[in-house]
C-alpha cells in the first residue's frame, strides 16, 4: 500500500481530472442534445403529444335552375376512436359493445379504416344518432380516447325525385383511396358516389378542418383545443344547375309510384337539362352513410330495375323515333324531297326476301309522301327509303349524326348507345360472313329497330337538332356555357319543314291525337319498338317512346319519354310528354307575363 | 474534562448533499404532477420522509468512529451476503425498469429493502479493509486474489439476481479502489482486458486490433509469465465465448443491448425509453419548458419518470440549465470526497471514502448516460435523485460515513477530533 502523501496526491489528481473530464463528456453531451439538436426534439415532442382531429367539411350545395335547394347538409354525428394499435383498438371496441350497439360490420370496418390509416381518428359510427351520442357523453370517462363530433351529413329534400341524377355520397373505399390518393382522400371521407356528386365531387368536396388535441401515452384525449390554432373546416363550392326542380318533381308524381321509364326535358338551343328522371328512382337520402341492406335488397331485386338509370343506362330499341333520322340521312344525300314517294304504296306489308315486312297500320297507308310518312309513321314507306339509302350510308349517317355515341351530359353513368360501327365488318363479325343479310338488316334500321339500342337522353340530344337548325348542344344538367355542333348537313329551312312533318302526327288522324296542347302547338314522334317481350296475356311488348318539343315553330324545350314493356295500345308515352310539356310551358308563360310586368 | 467536544463538521460536503437531495425531491415531486395518474403522485411526501430519516441516521453514523467502522466491517459484509443469499432462494421480487429481477427482500409479501444497495456500502468497506492490510501496492494478479473474492462473490450473487446494471457498480467501485491503492493501471488494463475482449468479440476485425495492443503491453509490463499467459488465453477465450454469449443471452437483456446500439430498432418496445427520453431533454433546449410543465412528462410519454429517468424531467423542464447545475453539484460533490480521501487519517478511511465516491460515480455516470443514449439501459438508479427509501437511505449513510472520514482526518482549520 503505497500512501505516501506525495503519491496520494498524484492519485487524487489524477482521479479529479478523470472525474471533471467524464462529467464534462456528458454535459457536452447535453449540450447537444439540448441546444444544438432541440428544435428535432421539440418538433417530436409536439408530435408526441398532439393529435390531428379531421373535422369534416360540408359538401357544397346543389340548386336548381331557380335557385332551389336540391341537396344540403344537416348536422350529424360521427364516433371516432384514437387508438393505439389495433389491440387497444379491438379492446375498447369490445368495451363500447357494452355501452351502445355494434354491428360486427362496424366493428370490422373500425378495423380495416385503422389499418388504412393509423395516424387518423378510427371511424367507428359514421352516422350516429342522437341516442348513441348521449349515451356515450354520460360514459365519457370510460372512454378517453374517444371523440364525438358533429359531422355534416347530406341530405336531399326532393329525396326520390332527384335521385336519377343527384346520385349520391358515400364513404371512400379501398379502391377509391389508392386511386385518388393524391387528390388527398383519407379514409373515413364521404365521396360522391354517382350522378352529379360524383360528376363535380372536386368542386363540391370541401377542404376538412384540422383540430388539435392534446394526448398522452396511451392516446387517451387530456385536452382539447388550446394546443394549437384549430384550422376550420371550408364548405365546398356550391352547384348550380339547369334543373327545374318544379318540373322534376311534376315528372316523378306523374311516373307515380307503379309506371316505369324514363322522362328528359332538355331546353334544344342550349342543352340545359330541366328534368331527367327514370322511374322507378332511387331515394338518395337512404344511401347516404350506408345504405342499408334491406333497401338495397329491395331495390336489386324489383323487376322494374330501379338501380338502373333509364335516362342514360338503359338501351332501348329507338322504334319509330329513328325515322327522322333515316329522314335526315336521305335528305342530306338529296335522294328525295318532301314530295317523293316510293314505287309501292303502303297497303300493310312489303314482301322483301320471301317474307312480308309489316306496317304497323294492317289497312296500309296507301301512297303517302315523306312529309305523309312521318306524320302516319310509315312503316313501308321507310323499308323502301332504307332500300334507297343503302345499309353502308344508313350506318355512316346514322354514326355521324350521332347514334353511336354518348352524349357527354356530365352524368358518370351515362352509357354508350349500340349501333352497327361498319358495314360489313360490325355485321360479320357479329352475325358470321354468312349469317345475315344487307336487306333485312336496311330494312329493320330504317325503322329504329334491329342493331339499334338508343339511351333516353340520346334521343333527347337528337331530337335537340331538329327542334333548332339542326345543330345540336350536349346536355348538360350544371349550369354553363353551352356547347352547340352543327350535325346535320341541312338548312334551316329543311329542318322546319321536318318539324312541320311531325306536326302533323300531333293533329287530328295522327299516331299521337293525345299530344295536341290548347294554345301551343306540339311537334313529336311516337315510338313503338319491339321488345321481343310478352304480356301475360301473350300480347307482345313494346318500348314505347315519345320524342317531342314546343312550340313547333320554334321549340323552347324538347321532351322525351320512354316506356318499357308496354301493350301497343298502352303507350302512355305521348299523354306523358304532353304534360311534361303543358306543365313547363304553362310556367314559361307566366314567367314572362311577370317579366313584362 | 474541560475540553470542549467539537466536531468538525464538513459543510461542504453536507450541504452539497443536501443541496442534492432537495432538488431530487423537487424533481420527483415533479415526477408526480402529470396529467393522467401514475403512481409518482404521491411519491415526493415518502421521499422527505426518507431524506429526514437518512439524514438522521446519516448523523447517527458520523457519530461513530472510522474504527468501530471498520470493527464492524467483517459481520456487515458477513450479514450482506446471507441477504444476498436470501434473495435467491425466494425471498426476492422485483420492480421498477428491473422488474425482471428479484432484487427486493420481501417477506411475507412485504418488501423490506435491496440489499444490494447496503452490499455496495459492506464491499467498499471490506475492499478497503482488505487492501489497506497491503504495505505496498500489488503488484500482479495473484497478489490481488482477496480484493477479488471480496467483490466478486456479491457481484455473482447480484448477477444472480438479474440485476445487470448493480453488478457493473461493483466493477467500478473494484477498479477505482485498486486503482487507489496504489495498482499500476497497466495492471488494471490487463485484469479489465478479459472483459474487453468479451465485448469487442462481436466484429473480429476490432477485436483482432485489440489484441495487437494487449500484446504489446503484456510486453511492456511485464507481468509473471503465467499471469501474461493467461491474460492472452482469457482474452482469447472470451474473444470466441462473446458471441456464443450473445446467443444465450436472455431476450430482455440482449433487446437492451440492441436497442443501445440502435433505439430506433424497436421504437415502440425497448427503444421506447431511451427515444422519449431523448426527446424530453432535447425538447428542454436552454431553460427547460417550465418546472412542472415538461409534456413529455405529464402526457406520461416519459417512462420511469420518477426513479431511472428522473434525470430527464431535469432535462425537460429546467434545460441545459438544470443539466449543468445538477451535474455541476455532482462534481462539487466528487471533488470534494476527492480530497477527503487524499487527506484521509489512514489508508483504510482513504480507500472507504475513495470507494463510496467510486460507487456514486457509477451511478451517475451510467444514470445520466442511459437517458441520452450513451450508456445502456440498466435499472440503475441517480443518486440523491431518483426515488426510492433504501437508496437514499445508503447514500446519506455514505455521507455520514464520509463526513467522520473528513472530521479525523488532517487538513482543514481545525484539528482532527479527539475525544
Amino acid at each position: 500500500m503505497s500512501f505516501h502523501p506525495n503519491d496520494v496526491v498524484r492519485r487524487g489528481r489524477a482521479a479529479s481530472v478523470i472525474i471533471a473530464g467524464v462529467l464534462f463528456f456528458l454535459l457536452t453531451a447535453f449540450f447537444r442534445a439540448q441546444v444544438i439538436h432541440s428544435e428535432q426534439a421539440l418538433l417530436q415532442s409536439e408530435e408526441n403529444r398532439l393529435r390531428q382531429i379531421p373535422t369534416p367539411a360540408p359538401r357544397g350545395k346543389i340548386y336548381d335552375r331557380n335557385n332551389k335547394l336540391i341537396a344540403e347538409n344537416v348536422v350529424g354525428y360521427s364516433v371516432a376512436l384514437l387508438a393505439q394499435n389495433e389491440d387497444t383498438l379491438r379492446a375498447t371496441l369490445t368495451r363500447l359493445r357494452g355501452t351502445i350497439n355494434l354491428s360486427g360490420k362496424q366493428f370490422e370496418d373500425a378495423i380495416k379504416r385503422f389499418r388504412r390509416d393509423r395516424a387518423r381518428p378510427t371511424t367507428i359510427v359514421q352516422d350516429a344518432s342522437f341516442d348513441v351520442v348521449s349515451v356515450l357523453e354520460e360514459h365519457r370517462m370510460e372512454f378517453p380516447s374517444l371523440i364525438i363530433q358533429t359531422a355534416p351529413k347530406r341530405i336531399y329534400p326532393s329525396g326520390v325525385a332527384v335521385g336519377s341524377f343527384v346520385g349520391y355520397t358515400g364513404e371512400i373505399n379501398e379502391g377509391e383511396l389508392a386511386n385518388l390518393a393524391a387528390a388527398g382522400y383519407k379514409p373515413g371521407q364521404q365521396i360522391g358516389r354517382t350522378g352529379i356528386e360524383k360528376q363535380y365531387e372536386s368542386q363540391l368536396r370541401g377542404q376538412e378542418g384540422i383540430q388539435f388535441v392534446e394526448v398522452d401515452a396511451r392516446n387517451r384525449i387530456v385536452r382539447n383545443g388550446r394546443a394549437r390554432e384549430d384550422v376550420t373546416p371550408a364548405e365546398g363550392k356550391p352547384l348550380y344547375t339547369n334543373i327545374d326542380l318544379d318540373l322534376q318533381e311534376y315528372i316523378h308524381t306523374l311516373f307515380g309510384d307503379t309506371l316505369a321509364g324514363a322522362a328528359v326535358a332538355i331546353v334544344p338551343k342550349t342543352g340545359e337539362v330541366l328534368a331527367l328522371y327514370s322511374s322507378p328512382s332511387i331515394d338518395p337520402n337512404r344511401f347516404v352513410g350506408g345504405v342499408s341492406s334491406a333497401y338495397y335488397d329491395s331495390l336489386n331485386h324489383d323487376p322494374r330495375l330501379p338501380l338502373l338509370n333509364k335516362a342514360v343506362q338503359g338501351q332501348y330499341a329507338p322504334g319509330s323515333t329513328f325515322k327522322l333520322a333515316t329522314s335526315v340521312i336521305a335528305l342530306e344525300d338529296s335522294l328525295i324531297t318532301f314530295d317523293t314517294r316510293m314505287p309501292q304504296a303502303c297497303n300493310g306489308f312489303y314482301y322483301f326476301g320471301n317474307r312480308a315486312w309489316h306496317c304497323w297500320k294492317k289497312e296500309g297507308h296507301g301512297s303517302v309522301n315523306l312529309t305523309g310518312a312521318i306524320a302516319q309513321s310509315c312503316d313501308v314507306y321507310f323499308y323502301q327509303l332504307g332500300q334507297k339509302i343503302g345499309l353502308s350510308r344508313l350506318v355512316a349517317g346514322g354514326i355521324s349524326l350521332g347514334f353511336d355515341k354518348k352524349t357527354g351530359i356530365d352524368l358518370p353513368e351515362e352509357k354508350r348507345p349500340i349501333f352497327p360501327t361498319s358495314v360489313p365488318d360490325y355485321f360479320n363479325q357479329k352475325y358470321g360472313a354468312r349469317g345475315w343479310t344487307q336487306g333485312s338488316h336496311e330494312l329493320n334500321l330504317s325503322i329504329g329497330q334491329g342493331d339499334n339500342s338508343q339511351t333516353v337522353i340520346n334521343v333527347a340530344r337528337f331530337y335537340s337538332a331538329l327542334a333548332t337548325d339542326g345543330s345540336e348542344p350536349v346536355p348538360m344538367i350544371a349550369r354553363g356555357a353551352p356547347q352547340r355542333t352543327k350535325r346535320f348537313l341541312l338548312d334551316s329551312v329543311t329542318v322546319a319543314q321536318l318539324r312541320k312533318a311531325m306536326m302533323g302526327v300531333v293533329s287530328e288522324g295522327g299516331t299521337a291525337a293525345a299530344a295536341a296542347i290548347a294554345g301551343v302547338k306540339v311537334a313529336g314522334k311516337t315510338g313503338t319498338a319491339q321488345t321481343m317481350r310478352f304480356s301475360a296475356g301473350g300480347k307482345p311488348l313494346y318500348y314505347a317512346w315519345f320524342a317531342g318539343m314546343a312550340p313547333a315553330e320554334d321549340p323552347s324545350v324538347v321532351v322525351v319519354v320512354m316506356v318499357p314493356n308496354v301493350t301497343f295500345e298502352g303507350s302512355t308515352s305521348a299523354g306523358l310528354a304532353t304534360k311534361i310539356i303543358q306543365h313547363y310551358l304553362h310556367k314559361q308563360v307566366t314567367n314572362t307575363i311577370a317579366n313584362t310586368g | 474534562m474541560s475540553t470542549v467536544r467539537r466536531i468538525n463538521v464538513d459543510l461542504p460536503l453536507i450541504a452539497v448533499g443536501i443541496a442534492l437531495s432537495l432538488y431530487g425531491l423537487a424533481i420527483v415531486f415533479s415526477a408526480g404532477q402529470t396529467d393522467v395518474h401514475t403512481a409518482a403522485d404521491k411519491a415526493y411526501r415518502a421521499q422527505a420522509v426518507w431524506i429526514v430519516v437518512s439524514i438522521v441516521a446519516a448523523f447517527a453514523v458520523s457519530r461513530a468512529s472510522v474504527r468501530l467502522i471498520e470493527w464492524i466491517t467483517l459481520p456487515a459484509y458477513a450479514f450482506t451476503i446471507v441477504l444476498l443469499l436470501a434473495l435467491l432462494v425466494g425471498l426476492g421480487s422485483g420492480a421498477g425498469t428491473a422488474s425482471s429481477t428479484a432484487g427486493w427482500l420481501t417477506i411475507a409479501g412485504h418488501r423490506l429493502g435491496q440489499p444490494a444497495e447496503f452490499a455496495k456500502l459492506t464491499v467498499v468497506l471490506m475492499l478497503a479493509r482488505v487492501l489497506a492490510q497491503n504495505r505496498v501496492a500489488p503488484r500482479s494478479m495473484i497478489e490481488l486474489w482477496k480484493p477479488m473474492l471480496v467483490a466478486g462473490g456479491p457481484l455473482l450473487l447480484i448477477m444472480a439476481q438479474g440485476d445487470l446494471g448493480t453488478s457493473i457498480v461493483f466493477v467500478g467501485i473494484f477498479f477505482a479502489m485498486l486503482f487507489w491503492a496504489g495498482v499500476a493501471w497497466q495492471l488494471l488494463l490487463l485484469l479489465a482486458s478479459p472483459v474487453i475482449s468479451l465485448v469487442l468479440g462481436f466484429d473480429p476485425r476490432i477485436w483482432g486490433a485489440w489484441f495487437l495492443i494487449l500484446l504489446a503491453l503484456v510486453l511492456w509490463y511485464k507481468p509473471f509469465l503465467g499471469e501474461g499467459l493467461f491474460v492472452v488465453a482469457a482474452n482469447v477465450m472470451m474473444g470466441i465465448v462473446g458471441p456464443l454469449l450473445w446467443e444465450h443471452m436472455k431476450p430482455y437483456r440482449q433487446n437492451r443491448l440492441k436497442v443501445f446500439l440502435d433505439p430506433s430498432v424497436d421504437p415502440r418496445g425497448s427503444g421506447y425509453h431511451v427515444i422519449q427520453s431523448q426527446v424530453a431533454i432535447g425538447s428542454g433546449g436552454w431553460f427547460g419548458r417550465g418546472y412542472l410543465h415538461g409534456p413529455q412528462k405529464r402526457l406520461a410519454f416519459l417512462p420511469e419518470q420518477y426513479t431511472d429517468f428522473i434525470f430527464a424531467v431535469v432535462g425537460e423542464e429546467l434545460g441545459f440549465i438544470g443539466v449543468s447545475i445538477a451535474l455541476a453539484l455532482f462534481l462539487m460533490l466528487f471533488l470534494r470526497v476527492v480530497r477527503i480521501s487524499e487527506r484521509a487519517n489512514d489508508s483504510f478511511s482513504s480507500l472507504v471514502a475513495f470507494g463510496l465516491l467510486a460507487s456514486w460515480f457509477t451511478h451517475v455516470l451510467e444514470n445520466v448516460g442511459m437517458t441520452l443514449n450513451l450508456m445502456p439501459i440498466t435499472g440503475i438508479p441517480l443518486p440523491f435523485f431518483s426515488y426510492g427509501g433504501s437508496f437514499m437511505l445508503a447514500c446519506w449513510l455514505a455521507i455520514g460515513v464520509l463526513a467522520r472520514v473528513s472530521s479525523e482526518g488532517r487538513g482543514g482549520k481545525v484539528g482532527p477530533l479527539r475525544v
